[in-house]
């Protein structure tokens, strides 16, 4: 009986989540301009979408290409710097690893908002153009907390005998990072890396405040203008369910991967 | 020992010049008038301002209702994917997450179209549910990463010395899984005070959040009161910190 109620609440709170996505998804099988229009099946929008052959389909490549770019050079970024930045951390002591880990906290409670706006006024401040570059070090700035929250775990899960010892056996210090050190924090960098991908692909507000007026769009800008006008780009439908399956074909991939590996 | 701490300094000047500074520049500009003198009537005219006063009182308002409507609704989901009795599958627990791969505003937009077509007016009701929607997944998170770590033996040394079911969740269960709960706060208070897209997109502009006043002044040039509203925000978010002992740094980690 217990059970059975579970089951049901997941089940309703699932339902209402999922309700917009099934929405985007059936309705990106018709032709019709508006969202919640049907007009009879359709696989134009596909179509469309594939052969480019729509209205201001160079802005939404490009606003495609770009947040894909943006998320890869951001999160790689914030991979290196927050791993380099976890070890230095780790073997810190007292107050100054007690200020790391509070400026480290920064970025993660503030609101996106407040991140764009105090990143917009230091880019005037400073008169640095914004564009690319300036998206890319406000995303750099969000994500590596989370990295190098991601690695401090496996450092302190790691044998700090194991480094030196690599060093008393004759490696170079690039050698015992490569070898002993990268394998053991592999996990979390992964982790890392796929987190920063994953926030930098979803960011809306700071891209907002820090992509200067030179026409650079990612894909949450290009909806926010796009719906602000009126008429959302009709490709954006299967454009989206598109991500979606893809997102849900990786996710259930790894997880039932590595809930084997569990079981055997 | 001491050479590899010194491998957190690049991050350090990192910090320092694009966190650290970006908000020493908030104080700065809010404390100035258009032509760069010194000048508390950024601040004051917020406090006069009737409108800008109002939208505050609203989003912290909303921010409250959203905040204690997750955790009403967020609690008991995590509580039943932390069971192991009720739900034994790590791939329900990611069903819970994959939503928020899906462009936040794109969801928005079909959920405010899916009212429409439902015959809902857009208005404060659909914002609350929109923001729910937005931001539960937030909430569950972090309950569930707490829940699902907890020491099952607390409970049972609890039922075995003849505490009720009511009065093992009552004292044991649910005052372990408060850091879950306080991340979560901090996950879905915020950013609801401060987002303005998602405001705009479920009430066809019809109610504004103080994110949107913040937006709409910073890109009419109004850097100096954008910053002094952004100062306000600031000052909340350090009171809501200071109250809270534990960050929840723990469990808003390794959110994979």
């Amino acid at each position: 009986m217990k059970k059975v109620l579970a089951r049901t609440y997941l089940i309703l709170i699932l339902i209402i989540l999922y309700a917009p996505i099934v929405f985007i998804a059936v309705f990106s099988f018709t032709e019709a301009k508006s969202l919640g229009n049907w007009t009879g099946f359709s696989l134009n929008l596909y179509k469309n979408l594939f052969t480019g052959s729509m209205q201001n389909s160079a802005g939404l490549i490009s606003a495609v290409e770009n947040t894909l770019l943006i998320a890869l050079i951001a999160s790689v970024f914030a991979t290196l710097l927050g791993t380099v930045a976890a070890i230095g951390i780790f073997n810190l002591k007292g107050r100054k690893k007690q200020t790391m880990q509070f400026l480290n906290n920064i970025p993660m409670i503030n609101p996106d908002i407040i991140t764009g706006v105090s990143l917009f006024l230091l880019f005037v401040f400073l008169h640095i153009s914004q564009g690319y570059l300036t998206v890319i070090l406000a995303h750099i700035t969000f994500c590596t907390p989370y990295v190098v929250l991601n690695v401090l775990p496996k450092l302190s899960q790691m044998n700090p005998n194991i480094y030196e010892a690599a060093l008393d056996l004759g490696a170079t210090p690039f050698q015992a990072l490569r070898k002993v050190l990268v394998p053991v924090l592999r996990p979390g960098m992964v982790s890392g890396f796929i987190l920063s991908f994953t926030m930098s692909l979803d960011d809306f507000a700071v891209t907002f405040f820090t992509r200067g007026t030179i026409g650079l769009d990612t894909l949450s800008t290009y909806i926010y203008t796009d719906a602000r006008k009126g008429g959302l780009t009709p490709e954006l439908k299967p454009l989206m369910t598109i991500i979606f399956l893809i997102i849900l074909a990786v996710l259930l991939f790894i997880n039932i991967r590595s809930a084997k590996t569990k079981t055997n | 020992m001491s050479k590899r701490s010194s491998w957190a300094l690049p991050y350090f000047i990192f910090l320092v010049l694009f966190v650290v500074m970006p908000l020493v520049l908030i104080l700065f500009y809010a404390l100035q008038d258009s032509s760069g003198h010194f000048t508390l009537s950024n601040i004051t005219k917020f406090f006069t301002d009737k409108d800008a006063l109002s939208t505050f009182a609203l989003s912290i308002e909303v921010a409250l209702e959203n905040t204690v409507l997750c955790i009403l609704i967020g609690y008991p989901t995590a509580y039943i994917l932390a069971d192991k009795s009720l739900n034994r599958s790590a791939v329900t627990v990611v069903l819970f997450i994959l939503p928020m791969w899906v462009n936040a505003l794109m969801r928005t937009l079909a959920t405010a179209e899916l009212f429409t077509m439902a015959g809902i007016t857009l208005g404060k009701g659909t914002l609350l549910f929109g923001m729910c929607y937005d931001y539960l997944p937030f909430m569950i998170y972090p309950i569930y990463n707490v829940l699902a770590k907890m020491d099952k033996s607390y409970a049972e040394a609890a039922q075995d010395l003849g505490a009720r079911p009511w009065q093992v969740f009552a004292k044991v269960t649910l005052p372990l899984s408060m850091p879950g709960v306080i991340s979560g706060v901090m996950m879905v208070f915020m950013p609801t005070v401060s987002t303005f897209a998602i405001s705009e997109f479920l009430t066809n502009n019809k109610i504004k959040l103080f994110g949107t006043i913040i937006q709409e002044n910073i890109n009419n040039s109004m850097w100096n009161y954008g910053a002094a509203l952004a100062l306000i925000m600031l000052v909340i978010i350090g009171i809501t910190t200071f109250f809270q002992k534990d960050d929840g740094s723990e469990a808003a980690g390794g959110a994979l």
